[in-house]
């Protein structure tokens, strides 16, 4: 016996009229060629399973709202649909892109937090130490106004009025002192930098 | 002449959307009634 298929416009009149089951047939009928060309636009499966449900749920309120007027053409009406929700995705993504994980992508190499790791700790502490050993080697009263300012985090009227000098002399000191630990650095060629 | 065929286009055509998401949709198109009162469609979708 020839298997007649129902055509896909009557099927849609059926469905329009209220025959779920039609539907079911469409789907079943198309699924492969609309999933296959979303599919092959996007290369992700859930993606495509997820513009292929958009896709049909635009089907399913554009013929029970009686807004479908392209009898006959059906699947080429479904892959329109498909084809401008994939346009969509890709306008919405190129505004926030989306990074999935694969075996050839990780997405830990775009992605990074600002904890320092192990190593750039190691070398902060390194350079800290240095720096405190060159601190150590300057004259006691530019060391005694780089450690309160730079350390104690005190303003220089308050490094002012606790070591007795003006406020001009204490901004001297300080330039001094730093001008004096650049020398140093230059001369030695220290790296302090981590 | 033999045709050539891609491992990709094949991978793709035998590529088929979830059976939940074909559920989904059956189940979606069940549920969903649209009213037309004047120019305006009313979406009603049954639990």
């Amino acid at each position: 016996m020839a298997n007649v298929q129902t055509p896909d416009a009557l099927l849609v009149k059926n469905y329009i009229a209220g025959d779920e089951n039609s539907l079911s047939i469409l789907i079943n009928r198309h699924q492969s060629k609309i999933y296959g060309f979303i599919y092959s636009k996007l290369s992700d499966r859930d993606m495509a399973d997820d513009i292929f449900q958009d896709t049909f749920i635009k089907v399913i309120k554009t013929l029970k709202s009686n807004s479908y007027n392209e009898e006959g053409k059906f699947l080429p009406w479904v892959m329109r649909i498909s084809h401008n929700l994939i346009i969509d995705h890709y306008r919405r993504n190129k505004k926030m892109p989306m990074f999935r994980e694969t075996e050839d992508f990780s997405i830990f190499s775009i992605m990074s937090d600002n904890v320092p790791n192990i190593e750039s700790q190691l070398i902060t502490s390194q350079v800290e130490n240095d720096l405190r050993k060159l601190i150590e080697e300057l004259p006691e009263d530019q060391k005694e106004v780089l450690v309160m300012r730079m350390y104690q985090d005190l303003s220089f009227k308050e490094i002012s009025e606790l070591t007795g000098v003006s406020i001009n002399t204490a901004l001297g000191r300080m330039r001094y002192a730093i001008m004096n630990l650049r020398k140093v650095v230059d001369k030695h060629q220290i790296i302090l930098t981590n | 002449m033999a045709k050539i065929y891609s491992i990709e286009a094949l991978e793709i055509s035998k590529k088929l959307p979830k059976k939940a998401t074909i559920q989904f949709l059956l189940n979606y198109s069940k549920a969903l009634n649209i009213i037309k009162i004047g120019n305006k469609n009313f979406e009603i979708l049954a639990n």
